[in-house]
C-alpha cells in the first residue's frame, strides 16, 4: 500500500512540474530561447491570485482568470522589452541572460512589494478529495483538479497548435522563423501569442503549485522552475505531451527516490535519472532528433 | 603555390595579431596589479575594496576558465560551480589534514595543485558522456552534474586520524577515528577553519597561469579544430578532425582551471559550505562570459570584474540593491548584444571626429 | 568585444574603482557605530529583515533615553544574501563606515567566516541568531541565541523528562547547518532519555513537498515528530500531515517561531506543536508587551518573530556591556573590545528572551522556556 501511496504523490507532484514544463516547452518550441524567468512569472501569478483572494475578496475563478491576465501581460511586455531586440543577437546565449537579468528582476520587485517571508496560499480548489480502499489511499482534490487541469491544458494546446490558424503560424516559425516570415507569417505577433499563452499557463501553475503547497515567497518559482525545465528536457523540449510525462516522471521519481533511496540526495537522484535518459536518449523521450543538414 | 603562400601569410598576420592582443590582455592583468598592490601598501584602499581583490581573482579565473568551453566549443556549460566546488572542498581537507608546519605559499601551492587535480579528473569523469551531448541538453546535464556533486558533498563527513583518511557519508559517528582524529568536513556543516592562504599576489599570478593555458589552448592546433566544429560540425567531421579527443582535453582542463579557482575562494573564508555551489553561482559565471563576449577573454575578466564590484558598489542603495543589478545587467546585455544597440553605436562611432572607418575585418 | 563597449567598461570599472579606493574619512567621534549583518534579500531574506527591525526598535529607544554613555548609537545593516563572501564583503563595507561593534552575523556560515575577520581587526562581535559552535569561537565573540548542541539536547532532555512521547520521527533540512547540528545533537541524546529515533528523513533546499517524510514517519509509528527547522516549510508539514490524517505531536526549536505569524496560515493546523523558544509575542510581561507593540508600529503591524527579539536584547546587551565598562565613541575598536570581553561576563541582562548571564566561552546562560500552541496562541508549558 505504501508504494500506491508514494506513486500517488509523485504524480501529484509531478503534475504540478508537468503543468510548469508545458509553459516552458511552449515558448521553447516556437521562440527557441529557455526562458529562466518562467519559474517567476509563477509566482507572480500566485501572488497576483492571493492578493485578489484576500485583499478584494474575489471569488476564486475570478482571482485565477485575473492572474491570468496580469501574466499574460507580463509575458508579453518581457517579450517586447527584454527578449524581442535579442532575437537576431549573434548568440542564442545573449537572450538567456538577459533572461536571467529578469528572473532576478521579478524577485526582486516582489521582495520590496510583498516582503521576504513566506504567506500562506489560501486554498482556491473546493473539490472533494477522494478516498480509496477504505480510506487508505486519500486523494487531495488539489492533486485531482491539478492533473485534470493539466490534461486539460495539454490537449487543447495540442489542438491549438495543430488545428487552428494561429497554431499552424507557430508551427511555421518554430520549423524555420525565416521561411515561415516570407509565407506571410507574422513571426513578432506568433512569438508574442506564444509568451501571453506561456505566461497565461504560468499564472495557473502558480496558483496551482500554490494550493497543493501552500506558501508563497518571492523565490517560489526559482527551484520549481528549474525542476520543470529538467521535465522539459527530459520529455524532450519542444514536444508538449513529452513536457507532460517528463513533469509526471520527475514528479515519481524524486519521491519514489525519497522514499526508497534516501531523502539527503533526493536531488541527485533526480538528476542522474535524467543523465541517464539523456545518454541513451539524446533528444528526450519524445524530442526530435534532427540530423543537420550541410 | 601562390595560393598556399598567401594562406600562410593571413594565418601569420592574424597570428600576429592574436599575440599583440594577448600580451595586452597579460599588460592590462599586471597593470591592475601594480596599481592595486601600491594603494595597498599605501594603504590608500578601503577595506571593501581590499576584501574584494582576492574574490575578484576567483571569478575572473572562474570566468576564463568558462569561457574556454563557451567561446571555443560554442556549448554552453551549466555546471561550472560544481567543479569550483569540487576545488575547494579537495584543497580544503588536504590543507587542513596535512601540511601544518610548512610554509604558507608552499601549502598554497600544494592546495592548488590538489584542487585542480581533482576537479580536472571530475572534468574528465563527466565530460565523456556529457560531451556526447549538445546544446541545450548539454546544459541541462552540465547543471544536474553541478547539483549532483552539491547534494553529495552534503551528505559527506571526512576526518583524517594517524591511521589515515575517513570516509562516511551518514554522519560524524561512523568516521570511527583514532583519539588523535580530526573531523574535517562534516556533512551540511560544511569545513570551517581552512587557514587563510589566499592572496591577491597568489589570485594574480594565476590568473596570468590561467590566461596562457586557455590563450595557449584556444590559438593552438586543438582549439582551432574545435572553434571548427563550432563553426560547422559537419564540415569539420568530414575532413576528419577528432573532435570529441579536443572537446574532452578543453573541458577538463576548464573544470581543473575551475578547480584551482574553488581552491583560492576557499582558502580566503574561514567557513566553506556547499550552498555557495549551486547553479546561481554556474549562471553568475555565465553571465561574466556572456557579457564580456563569448570567446573574448579580455571581456571575460572586465565583465567579473565589473560584475563582482557592482553589488557592492550599490550597498548604498539598500533594499534597491539587487533590483538595479538587474536592470543594469538587462540593459548591458541590450547594450551589447542587441544588433539594433550595435548598429547605433556604429553610427554614432563614424560620427565622432576621431571615428575609425567602419570595420572590416574580424576584431580580436 | 566591440571598442566602443571596450571603452565605456573600462570608464565605468576606473569610476567604480576611484569611488570605492577613496579611503573612510573621519568619523564623528560621539556617536557608537554598530553595525548590523544579515540576510536582507534571498530565501533567507525574513530573519535578518526580522534582525534589522529588533535591533533599530532597541536603537531608537535607547537613543530616546539618552544613549549609552551619553553618547547615541548609529546602528547600520548591511545585506549579505546568507552568503560567507557577501558576508565578508558587508564587514568590511560597516569597517569602512567606522563600525566599532558588530552585531551579527544572523546566519551561521556566514558568521564563522566573519568572525575570522572580526578575530584579525579584535572587534567584537556579538551574533543575535548564529547557533553554529563555531559561530562564536573567539574570545571577541558572544552570542544571544543557544547553540546547536545546546538546543539539540535541551530537546531531547524535555521530551523525556516530560514524558511526552517516546518513538519520534526528525524531519530535518539536510543542507541547512542549524537543523543538520541540531538533530546531530537529539539523535546522540536521546537514547538517554528513552527515547527511541524511528525515523530520521531530511528534505533539500526549498522542497515543498514532505509526503515522503511524513509517510516514512507514519509507517514507523512515530508518535511524535521532531522538527529542528525554520517555520515555513513547518508550516507546509502540518498541512500535509492533516492532509494525509496523520495526527503525531510536534516539538520544534527557536526556528519554529513565526508560525503563527505567516499571513493567512490556518493557525488551528499547529493546536498543540511545543516549541522550545525563549520568546513568544504575547507573553504578558510588560517588556514583551512594550516589544511587541513598538514592533508592530513601526513594520506595519507584523509581528515580531525571536531573530527581532534576539536582535533587541543583543542591543541592550552591547549598551549594558558597555556601560559596565564605560567604553566612550572615540575608543579605538579593539579597545573597546577588550573592555566589552571582561564586561559580558559582569552583566546580566533581563531581556525579551530571558534573564541572561554570560561565560567566558561566549554563551549565554538563560533558561529555556517550552510553549505550546493553544487556541492559535503561545502558552507556556
Amino acid at each position: 500500500m505504501s508504494f500506491i501511496t508514494y506513486l500517488k504523490d509523485g504524480i501529484s507532484l509531478g503534475a504540478v512540474y508537468a503543468i510548469i514544463a508545458l509553459g516552458y516547452t511552449m515558448v521553447y518550441g516556437i521562440a527557441k530561447m529557455l526562458n529562466f524567468a518562467h519559474g517567476d512569472v509563477i509566482m507572480v501569478g500566485a501572488y497576483v491570485a492571493l492578493m485578489m483572494l484576500t485583499k478584494t475578496g474575489a471569488p476564486p475563478i475570478a482571482a485565477v482568470l485575473v492572474s491570468m491576465a496580469a501574466c499574460t501581460l507580463l509575458g508579453i511586455t518581457i517579450e517586447m522589452v527584454a527578449y524581442r531586440p535579442l532575437r537576431k543577437a549573434s548568440s542564442s546565449l545573449a537572450v538567456l541572460i538577459t533572461a536571467i537579468g529578469v528572473s532576478y528582476l521579478l524577485q526582486n520587485l516582489a521582495l520590496l512589494i510583498f516582503g521576504a517571508g513566506g504567506k500562506t496560499f489560501v486554498n482556491v480548489v473546493s473539490f472533494p478529495s477522494v478516498s480509496l480502499a477504505d480510506g487508505q489511499l486519500n486523494i487531495s482534490g488539489t492533486t485531482i483538479v491539478t492533473i485534470l487541469v493539466s490534461v486539460i491544458i495539454m490537449v487543447s494546446l495540442t489542438l491549438f497548435v495543430n488545428k487552428t490558424k494561429p497554431g499552424h503560424a507557430m508551427l511555421a516559425v518554430s520549423e524555420d522563423r525565416d521561411a515561415a516570415q516570407l509565407m506571410g507569417v507574422n513571426v513578432n505577433a506568433t512569438i508574442s501569442l506564444t509568451f501571453a499563452i506561456g505566461s497565461g499557463l504560468a499564472a495557473v501553475a502558480g496558483v496551482l503549485l500554490c494550493s497543493a503547497y501552500p506558501i508563497v515567497s518571492p523565490y517560489t518559482g526559482a527551484m520549481p522552475g528549474i525542476k520543470a525545465f529538467t521535465a522539459a528536457v527530459f520529455g524532450g523540449i519542444g514536444s508538449i505531451p513529452g513536457a507532460m510525462l517528463g513533469g509526471i516522471l520527475l514528479g515519481v521519481i524524486e519521491v519514489l527516490g525519497k522514499a526508497y533511496i534516501s531523502t539527503q540526495v533526493a536531488d541527485a537522484i533526480v538528476f542522474g535519472v535524467l543523465i541517464v535518459v539523456l545518454l541513451v536518449k539524446p533528444s528526450g523521450l519524445f524530442g526530435k532528433n534532427i540530423q543537420e543538414k550541410v | 603555390m601562390n595560393q598556399n603562400n598567401q594562406s600562410a601569410e593571413i594565418i601569420k598576420k592574424i597570428q600576429s595579431s592574436t599575440r599583440r592582443g594577448n600580451l595586452i590582455t597579460y599588460g592590462i592583468v599586471l597593470a591592475a596589479y601594480i596599481v592595486m598592490q601600491s594603494l595597498v601598501s599605501t594603504g590608500h584602499i578601503s577595506s571593501l575594496l581590499k576584501g574584494l581583490l582576492v574574490p575578484v581573482c576567483v571569478y575572473v579565473i572562474a570566468a576564463v576558465s568558462l569561457n574556454l568551453v563557451v567561446g571555443i566549443s560554442g556549448e554552453l556549460s551549466l555546471g561550472h560551480a560544481g567543479f569550483m566546488c569540487v576545488g575547494a572542498y579537495a584543497s580544503s581537507f588536504f590543507t587542513n589534514a596535512y601540511g601544518d608546519g610548512l610554509p604558507n605559499w608552499f601549502r598554497l601551492i600544494l592546495a592548488i595543485i590538489v584542487g585542480a587535480a581533482a576537479a580536472g579528473l571530475f572534468g574528465i569523469l563527466i565530460g565523456v558522456p556529457v560531451l556526447r551531448l549538445k546544446g541545450d541538453y548539454l546544459a541541462i546535464v552540465t547543471l544536474a552534474f553541478g547539483e549532483i556533486i552539491k547534494n553529495l558533498i552534503n551528505v559527506l563527513y571526512a576526518g583524517v586520524d594517524s591511521n589515515g583518511i575517513h570516509i562516511s557519508t551518514k554522519s560524524a559517528m561512523d568516521l570511527n577515528m583514532g583519539p588523535d582524529g580530526k573531523q574535517i568536513i562534516k556533512g551540511a556543516l560544511g569545513i570551517s577553519g581552512t587557514p587563510r592562504l589566499s592572496t591577491f599576489t597568489a589570485g594574480v599570478v594565476l590568473i596570468i597561469i590561467t590566461l596562457f593555458i586557455v590563450q595557449n589552448l584556444m590559438n593552438s592546433r586543438a582549439g582551432r579544430a574545435i572553434m571548427s566544429t563550432r563553426d560547422n560540425r559537419i564540415a569539420a567531421e568530414s575532413i576528419g578532425i577528432p573532435v570529441t579527443k579536443y572537446k574532452l582535453l578543453a573541458f577538463a582542463v576548464s573544470a581543473a582551471l575551475a578547480g584551482a579557482a574553488g581552491v583560492l575562494y576557499s582558502h580566503n573564508l574561514a567557513s566553506l559550505s556547499t550552498a555557495k555551489f549551486d547553479y546561481n553561482t554556474s549562471i553568475l559565471v555565465l553571465v561574466f562570459v556572456v557579457l564580456g563576449g563569448i570567446g573574448n577573454i579580455r571581456g571575460s575578466i572586465i565583465a567579473a570584474v565589473i560584475l563582482t564590484v557592482l553589488p557592492e558598489m550599490l550597498r548604498g542603495l539598500s533594499a534597491y540593491r539587487m533590483l538595479i543589478y538587474a536592470v543594469i545587467l538587462i540593459a548591458m546585455m541590450l547594450f551589447n548584444w542587441a544588433p539594433a544597440a550595435i548598429s547605433w553605436r556604429e553610427r554614432m562611432m563614424e560620427r565622432l571626429p576621431f571615428g575609425r572607418k567602419k570595420r572590416t575585418g574580424e576584431e580580436d | 568585444m566591440k571598442k566602443w563597449t571596450r571603452l565605456i567598461s573600462v570608464t565605468a570599472a576606473a569610476a567604480m574603482m576611484a569611488s570605492l579606493v577613496a579611503p573612510a574619512s573621519v568619523f564623528a567621534d560621539d556617536v557608537f557605530v554598530i553595525g548590523g549583518i544579515g540576510p536582507l534579500t534571498g530565501g533567507a531574506a525574513a530573519y535578518g529583515t526580522a534582525v534589522e527591525n529588533g535591533a533599530k526598535v532597541a536603537v531608537e529607544e535607547i537613543n530616546a533615553a539618552g544613549g549609552i554613555n551619553g553618547a547615541q548609537i548609529d546602528f547600520r545593516m548591511e545585506d549579505d544574501v546568507h552568503n560567507q563572501e557577501t558576508s565578508v564583503n558587508a564587514y568590511n563595507t560597516l569597517k569602512d563606515q567606522g563600525m566599532q561593534v558588530l552585531l551579527g552575523t544572523v546566519t551561521s556560515a556566514p558568521c564563522i567566516a566573519v568572525l575570522a575577520e572580526a578575530i584579525n581587526d579584535n572587534m567584537f562581535l556579538l551574533t543575535p541568531s548564529g547557533t553554529a559552535v563555531e559561530a562564536i569561537a573567539g574570545d571577541n565573540a558572544f552570542r544571544v541565541c543557544f547553540s546547536d548542541p545546546n538546543q539539540g539536547t535541551k530537546s531531547a532532555e524535555y521530551i523525556g523528562d516530560h514524558q511526552l512521547a517516546t518513538k519520534i520521527g526528525i524531519i530535518y533540512k539536510g543542507d541547512d547547518p542549524y537543523s543538520v547540528g541540531i538533530t546531530e545533537n537529539f539523535t546522540a541524546e536521546a537514547p538517554n532519555h528513552g527515547l527511541e529515533i524511528v525515523s530520521s528523513e531530511a528534505f533539500l533546499g526549498d522542497s515543498t513537498d514532505f509526503g515522503t517524510q511524513l509517510n516514512a514517519a507514519k509507517n514507523a509509528g512515530a508518535e511524535m515528530i521532531f522538527l529542528p527547522i525554520y517555520y515555513e516549510p513547518a508550516s507546509l508539514i502540518l498541512k500535509q500531515a492533516a492532509d494525509m490524517d496523520y495526527h503525531p505531536s510536534y516539538f520544534g526549536c527557536d526556528g519554529l517561531d513565526g508560525l503563527l505569524a505567516i499571513e493567512n496560515f490556518d493557525t488551528s493546523l499547529a493546536e498543540g506543536v511545543m516549541l522550545l523558544t525563549p520568546f513568544t509575542p504575547n507573553a504578558e510581561d510588560e517588556l514583551t508587551q512594550k516589544f511587541v507593540a513598538a514592533y508592530k508600529e513601526a513594520n506595519d503591524g507584523l509581528v515580531p518573530i525571536q531573530f527581532a527579539a534576539d536582535a533587541y536584547d543583543g542591543i541592550y546587551a552591547i549598551k549594558a556591556a558597555m556601560e559596565d565598562a564605560g567604553v566612550t565613541p572615540d575608543m579605538s575598536v579593539s579597545d573597546i573590545c577588550e573592555a566589552l570581553k571582561v564586561s559580558m561576563q559582569n552583566i546580566t541582562l533581563e531581556g525579551l528572551t530571558g534573564t541572561i548571564t554570560w561565560g567566558a566561552d561566549g554563551e549565554p546562560n538563560k533558561e529555556p522556556k517550552a510553549v505550546v500552541i493553544t487556541d492559535g496562541e503561545y502558552v507556556p508549558m
